[in-house]
């Protein structure tokens, strides 16, 4: 790629990840609900289900401490649904017609439109950690512990965004991208998310949940949380983001070639 | 050297999946800083022609050069020279008037150093400075068109590609907008490529029209030539009794046809020769002894051309208004898919 190009393609992704940020700050629905949901849900496990730490073998005595992780997933997931539903709109509107009829690059589209995700996934994971230490949690990896936590926290929003971009191309509307999301949240569920995987009495979710991605970027985030460095579990959480990002890049490229038939 | 404000069509086909085909065979040629009106009814293929001229969608067949270059080969050049104003307005509710500029200027590749000037004096021209910090969500149907139409013409494109830009316009707004667009063709030599399926529009706007049905060119030249070569002037009279219709129909029978979609109480005959019958016709209503109320001789009219070449009337011949009317024009997912 020339210097010129190269340029060019980062003014066009700085104009289109501007604007998804707008997009995000003049729709407060899109700020408020993403970031107090995951929040109000963590206090009503915390108090509901602080109990379960007296489990032999539960990995902390706090169960703030071990759900903490939750909210950064859920997050995640939000993300996710707003920006593709966004990008499902400009679809459904023709605004990608009118963007394809200028020079901008295919790979500026998606890069702008997953700013404004970047941008969502880095203030709510903050919002998320400042709460979380300030209700009585703690990092056992210490600073440092916090900031690989927000870079993790950040990078696992992205890979959803991906994902919510690469949905939004394929289906081309805003309700099949909000059919997508309840599958999301099973996802969630299917996981270790509320209850430590060697814990699970019955079988089949035991099983699930091994097999389920979304339990290792849950733990790579929660062993940050409470059990300290654990290189294992943050390789698998930080590779899983990374594949989810390649694949769903790789994806929404193809998706949006399919979709702009421009010549 | 190719001319670098015209626009070439040789033999251009677009087939969608299914084998609808949209457009089937078209040539037409429109040189620089032409008005070319390309009229016909809903689903003729306008709007498919419009998406394949402006590189959103590739041709099945047939070669096509818009500004000198292959709109299959050359894509990027062509969008850097051309503007369009597509059917459905596209803008973003959540951005402002002069964010849109700004965004349009920055992915056209205007110097930063003119982006902000070139934005306000488009904005001020088409009449939406006062509105320019408000989002385009507020706007009315007028000045979405207007905005989109500023938006067209940001980075001062050679040919300006406008799909039924009227089309919901009150008629203030589309006579301003027609104002603008001749402006642009003889002020600036922009050359305008205009789709439309009202008759008024190409009429007084365009220099030259095509004519499509079903996918296929019927009719191409000046408004005046088409007209003068295909209809004749209807001669309309209204009795002072409704009575005496009968009697004037066959007064006026033999200067020409009956046209049937006249109003009740009143008969009307598309002249077989020209306006120069009129006095004759008087002198046959005379020998009826009918009273007249009013007798008002109609130039012919680009819809005469239009049912001369298909048999129909080109208002309400759009889709499914006629039998054997071909499909809907596929929508942008099944364009995108084809």
């Amino acid at each position: 790629m020339s210097a010129l190009a190269s340029s060019n393609l980062t003014g066009q992704v700085g104009l289109l990840a501007g604007r998804a940020v707008r997009h995000i700050v003049r729709q407060p629905a899109q700020v408020v609900f993403p970031i107090a949901f995951p929040l109000l849900l963590l206090a009503v496990n915390t108090s509901g289900l602080d109990a379960a730490t007296d489990l032999p073998g539960f990995p902390t005595a706090s169960y703030l401490d071990f759900a903490l992780a939750v909210p950064f997933m859920q997050g995640a997931l939000f993300a996710a649904l707003n920006g593709g539903q966004d990008l499902a709109r400009d679809i459904e509107g023709g605004f990608l017609d009118r963007l394809a009829l200028t020079p901008m690059s295919g790979a500026a589209l998606i890069a702008g439109q997953l700013g404004g995700a970047l941008f969502m996934g880095v203030v709510s994971a903050l919002i998320y950690l400042i709460v979380g230490l300030l209700i009585g949690s703690g990092v056992a990896a210490g600073l440092g512990g916090a900031l690989v936590l927000l870079a993790l926290a950040v990078t696992i929003s992205f890979a959803f965004a991906c994902l919510g971009t690469f949905v939004a191309l394929r289906a081309g509307s805003g309700q099949a991208v909000q059919g997508f999301f309840p599958l999301f949240f099973v996802l969630l569920f299917l996981s270790s998310a509320f209850f430590p995987r060697d814990l699970i009495e019955q079988d089949w979710f035991r099983e699930v949940a091994t097999y389920n991605p979304v339990s290792y970027l849950v733990e790579g985030i929660r062993s940050l949380v409470i059990t300290g460095w654990d290189g294992q579990a943050l390789a698998q959480a930080f590779g899983i983001a990374a594949v989810m990002i390649a694949g769903f890049l790789a994806l929404s490229a193809w998706a949006l070639r399919t979709r702009l038939a421009r010549t | 050297m190719p001319d670098d404000r015209s626009i070439q069509v040789s033999g251009l086909v677009r087939e969608f999946k299914g084998g609808i085909q949209a457009v089937d065979g078209i040539d037409l040629s429109v040189t620089g800083s032409e008005i070319y009106g390309f009229l016909g009814p809903n689903g003729a293929g306008k709007s498919t022609t419009v998406k394949v001229l402006t590189t959103l969608l590739p041709p099945s067949a047939g070669t096509v050069t818009v500004a000198g270059y292959d709109v299959a080969r050359e894509g990027a050049k062509v969008r850097a020279s051309i503007g369009v104003a597509l059917q459905d307005v596209a803008l973003d509710p959540m951005l402002t008037g002069r964010e849109h500029m700004r965004l349009q200027a920055g992915l056209q590749g205007v110097p930063r150093a003119e982006r902000a000037t070139r934005g306000d004096d488009l904005l001020e021209r088409v009449g939406l400075t006062d509105a320019a910090e408000r989002k385009s969500s507020t706007y009315s149907g007028g000045m979405k068109r207007r905005l989109d139409l500023a938006l067209a013409l940001l980075h001062r494109p050679r040919i300006l590609f406008l799909d039924e830009p009227t089309t919901g316009l009150d008629v203030q707004s589309r006579t301003a907008l027609w104002d603008e667009v001749a402006r642009l063709a003889r002020e600036e030599g922009t050359t305008v490529f205009l789709t439309t399926q009202y008759l008024e529009e190409a009429d007084v706007l365009a220099d030259r029209v095509g004519i499509i049905d079903r996918g296929v060119i019927v009719a191409e030249g000046t408004p005046a030539a088409l007209k003068e070569e295909v209809a004749h002037p209807t001669v309309e009279v209204i009795p002072r009794d409704p009575e005496g219709c009968a009697a004037i129909g066959a007064a006026l029978a033999p200067f020409g046809e009956p046209v049937a979609e006249r109003g009740a109480g009143s008969v009307a005959v598309r002249l077989r020769s020209g306006a120069d019958q009129l006095a004759e016709i008087v002198r046959a209503l005379d020998v009826a002894n009918v009273t007249v109320a009013h007798l008002a001789l109609h130039e012919p009219t680009l819809d005469d051309v239009f049912l001369a070449k298909t048999g129909r009337s080109l208002e309400g011949a759009g889709d499914g208004s006629a039998e054997g009317s071909p499909p809907i024009e596929p929508s942008r997912r099944e364009q995108a898919a084809a």
